[in-house]
Order: C-alpha cells, then sequence, then structure tokens
C-alpha cells in the first residue's frame, strides 16, 4: 500500500506536468489556428490616384498574398442621381482606385507598421486603412493568453518537479540500504540503482499513458468540440503519435534526470 | 606463499579524528584463516572496515588480493568486493528480498549463468540448514538463521576472501558451531583465506589458524 502510495504520487506529478504541457500545446495551436482564421477576413484597404497592377502590390511587401481591386459601382451608383451620363464618365474616370489587400498571415504589430509604411512608399498611394486599433487590440489579447499559460504551464513544471524530486527523495532513504548493502559485493552503479531507474521508466509510462487517455477523451469531448466551433476554429487536440512521444520524452527525461541526481548522490552505509 | 593481505605503517581514523589503529605492519598469507581480537572499542571492526575498503587509510599502506587501497578507483574496488565474501555482525540482509536471492546476489552480481546460481543457492541453502525456508523474508527468520543466511551469501560465489565480523555474536550453539563448520570447510576445501573477528576463539576450532590481537591501536600476532 505505502510502495503504491510512493508510485502514485510521483505518477500525479508527472501527470501534472504533461497535463500542463499539452495544454501549452493545444493553447499555441488554438492561437495559430486563429492568427489563421483572423488572416483569411483580415484585409487592408488602400485607395490609389492611379491605377496599379497585381504585381506591383506583390512586389511592395512579402506579406500581400492577393489584391483585389474594389469596383467604384456602388459609389458612383449612390453619387449619380440626376447626374448625365457623361457626367458619370468623368466622375468615374476622377474617382481614386480603390484595392483590397489580402495577407498571408496574421501580421503583428511591427509587421503591420512596416507593411504601411511600404506602400506609403508608393507616390500613387494616398490613403490606407489597416483597422490598425482593432487588429493590435486581438494581436495583443492573444499574445497576453499565450503569456498567461506560459507562466501557468512554468510555474507547474517547477512545483511538480520539486514534489518529484521530494518523492525521490523518500525512494532513495527506501533504498539506500539495499544499494549499499549491494555495493558491498562489488555491484556496479547502474546495477544498483537499476531499481530505481526501472521504477522511474514504469511511472513515466503510467503517467503518459493516463495523459494519452485524458486527452483522447477531451479530443472527442462534444462540449470541447462545440467551443472551438464556436471560435471558428478547427484543432488537432491530442496527435496520438508525435504528442505521445513528446509527453512520454518529457517524463521519461525528467525521471530519469532526478533519478541521476539521486544515485550520483546515493552514498555507502556500513 | 602469496600474500592476500598487505599493511605496511598502517593508520587508521574515522574523518581525521583519533587514531585506531596505529602504524600497523603484518601480512596474511593465501589460505589462512585469522582470528583477530580485541577488547570492545580497539579497532576490530574498523580493521575489517578497511579489508573491504569501506575506510581508507588514513596513513601506510594496504594492499588487498593485488588491490592498492589507498588510492583506488570505484572499478577496481568493486572488482575487489566482487571477489571478497563479507559477513556482518547485522547480518545486512535485504529485507524486500527473500532467503533465497539474497543468497543469490553476489552471483547476480558476477554474473553468474541463472541455472548455475540456482543450483549453489540451493546446495548452500543445504548446508545451512534453511532448504525449507528459502522462500521467506529475513524478518520472518530468528537472529541465527539469518546470519547463517549471511554465511551462505558470503560463500555463494566462492570468493578468495572472507571477512567475518563477530558472525557467532549472539547466536545458540547449534548455529554458531554450523558456521564455524562452514568456515572451516571453506578454509580446508576451497583454500578461502577467512579472517574473523571476535571477542572469543572457539575451543573447537580442528583447523590451524593464526591469532591477532588488537590493543591501544597497535597489532600484534598472539604465538
Amino acid at each position: 500500500m505505502k510502495s503504491f502510495r510512493n508510485h502514485f504520487s510521483l505518477i500525479i506529478a508527472l501527470f501534472s506536468i504533461l497535463f500542463s504541457i499539452q495544454v501549452f500545446m493545444i493553447v499555441d495551436r488554438s492561437i495559430s489556428a486563429y492568427k489563421q482564421n483572423l488572416a483569411k477576413n483580415y484585409t487592408v484597404i488602400v485607395v490609389s490616384q492611379k491605377k496599379l497592377s497585381k504585381q506591383k502590390f506583390l512586389g511592395i511587401n512579402k506579406l500581400i498574398s492577393k489584391v483585389d481591386e474594389l469596383s467604384a459601382d456602388s459609389v458612383i451608383k449612390r453619387l449619380s442621381s440626376g447626374m448625365n451620363n457623361k457626367n458619370i464618365k468623368l466622375l468615374k474616370l476622377s474617382l481614386p482606385k480603390f484595392y483590397k489587400i489580402s495577407l498571408f498571415y496574421y501580421p503583428s504589430s511591427k509587421e503591420l507598421k512596416s507593411l504601411r509604411k511600404d506602400l506609403l512608399r508608393n507616390k500613387y498611394i494616398t490613403k490606407i486603412e489597416d483597422f490598425s486599433f482593432n487588429h493590435d487590440t486581438t494581436y495583443k489579447l492573444l499574445l497576453l493568453f499565450k503569456g498567461v499559460v506560459s507562466v501557468f504551464a512554468i510555474v507547474v513544471l517547477i512545483v511538480t518537479t520539486l514534489l518529484i524530486f521530494k518523492e525521490l527523495k523518500i525512494w532513495q532513504y527506501k533504498h539506500n540500504e539495499r544499494m549499499s548493502i549491494m555495493g558491498l559485493f562489488g555491484a556496479a552503479t547502474w546495477l544498483r540503482s537499476a531499481v530505481l531507474f526501472r521504477l522511474a521508466i514504469v511511472d513515466a509510462l503510467i503517467s503518459t499513458l493516463l495523459a494519452l487517455v485524458t486527452f483522447i477523451y477531451i479530443s472527442v469531448s462534444p462540449w470541447i468540440l462545440k467551443q472551438f466551433e464556436y471560435i471558428g476554429i478547427k484543432v488537432i487536440i491530442f496527435n496520438n503519435v508525435s504528442d505521445f512521444l513528446i509527453l512520454l520524452a518529457t517524463a521519461t527525461f525528467i525521471s530519469m534526470f532526478l533519478v541521476l541526481l539521486i544515485v550520483l548522490g546515493h552514498k555507502e552505509e556500513v | 606463499m602469496d600474500k592476500v593481505i598487505i599493511a605496511k605503517n598502517l593508520s587508521l581514523s574515522y574523518s581525521n579524528d583519533e587514531t585506531i589503529i596505529n602504524k600497523a605492519t603484518f601480512s596474511i598469507n593465501a589460505g589462512s584463516f585469522v582470528f583477530i581480537t580485541g577488547t570492545s572499542g580497539s579497532g576490530k571492526s574498523t580493521l575489517l572496515k578497511s579489508l573491504f575498503g569501506a575506510l581508507k587509510p588514513k596513513q601506510g599502506s594496504l594492499v588487498v588480493g593485488g588491490v592498492e587501497l589507498n588510492s583506488v578507483s570505484n572499478k577496481r574496488l568493486n572488482f575487489l568486493r566482487r571477489h571478497v565474501g563479507i559477513v556482518f555482525q547485522d547480518y545486512k540482509l535485504v529485507k524486500e528480498w527473500t532467503i533465497e536471492k539474497n543468497i543469490m546476489l553476489p552471483l547476480i552480481i558476477n554474473g553468474y549463468d541463472k541455472n548455475v546460481a540456482n543450483s549453489q543457492v540451493d546446495k548452500l541453502l543445504k548446508h545451512v540448514r534453511l532448504s525449507h525456508q528459502a522462500g521467506k523474508y529475513p524478518k520472518e527468520l530468528s537472529g541465527g538463521e539469518q546470519q547463517r543466511v549471511a554465511m551462505a551469501r558470503a560463500l555463494s560465489h566462492n570468493p578468495i576472501l572472507i571477512l567475518a565480523d563477530e558472525p557467532t555474536g549472539n547466536l545458540d550453539d547449534y548455529s554458531s558451531q554450523l558456521i564455524w563448520n562452514l568456515l572451516e570447510g571453506a578454509s580446508e576445501q576451497l583454500n578461502t583465506t577467512i579472517i574473523v573477528v571476535t571477542h572469543n576463539i572457539p575451543q573447537s576450532m580442528s583447523i590451524d589458524y593464526k591469532h591477532f590481537h588488537i590493543e591501544y591501536g597497535s597489532i600484534h600476532e598472539v604465538i
């Protein structure tokens, strides 16, 4: 029972680390997907005194993926009541050209400023509407969210690593006598500590499997899927192969590293 | 005759405190049976500890089985210990292992084949009259039985040297006699060098032995 409790505490501590890492990865993926979504709906409006070719626009900045000229017909329609055809033609000629620019991805505030600067370098471009206030607010909110999750993940990592270390100290105390006796008969360090390493590997595997089950459950949970649907994004919550391997490697590395510290700190008792 | 132990001006102490063994010079031939006696606190166990590298010499030199123990690497020390059998006063059995596995420990460490190891353990269990207790754990045995297990473990890998610290300390006559018989047998049949730290040399010894006595930090042979 006591041994089970020892295992349980290490498994739970490792599971907490894995959980926070996976949550961080989900948030990161969600933000990327959301940024992709924003990029699809985000356009910059450019007003030019002269017609500019698509190639010209694409050469201005690498961020620009697509350029569409906005039709002036709707503006003319509103202004043309009571005007004869000749005047309408003149109005059409005097109106500036409107372009809608799409971007490859949702830019940072810095990138947006740089895009604006590049566009204004063209002498025919007189006005740009980049909706920067809305853009900045959304972008900063995303960054804040990511920052908070990162801090949360780091704190969980530190606290649980300390807990694991304490747990392994108890293991060391428990296994010290056996390790010392084995040492008296000439057992090499790896043989003396084989049990500790075996326990660490087993616990790392169990905690990873626990995380696998938890995230598979989360990834098919209707409530969670609905939340992503509301935001309008599709995110892989848990990749059964790559995520599993990342978590297994993390759990194994942490537990093995701590066992190694204990083994190196072991002192023979006679 | 080959010397298994050579000590020259050997001084021993714990962390620079009072010197327990002071400039002792002695040697022990291979295959000898040696008793080390002395009053309580005279340094018998301390000397024994130094012979398997648990305590490094403060001064002088100590060579055991060809291994210089003054500045020995862990690898070399492990090598020496694999060829030594140790019997402690407090048995030092692994509590969470069965009697069988405890006896098998030196065989596992020395990389014996599993079948060979099993048959060796069976043979030793018979010698120490504990075959019926093989699957039990140390806490389920009496002190005498535990000491017999410790003795079987020390003999299991046919070591070149057996170091025994008060092996019959608090044992009943039956267990004590069994242990002396085993030690005598190992000395006679396997030519194992045996060093026993004790308060009293048994009257029933049937083989030749040497006797060293420790007094006020110095070691002298009793003839």
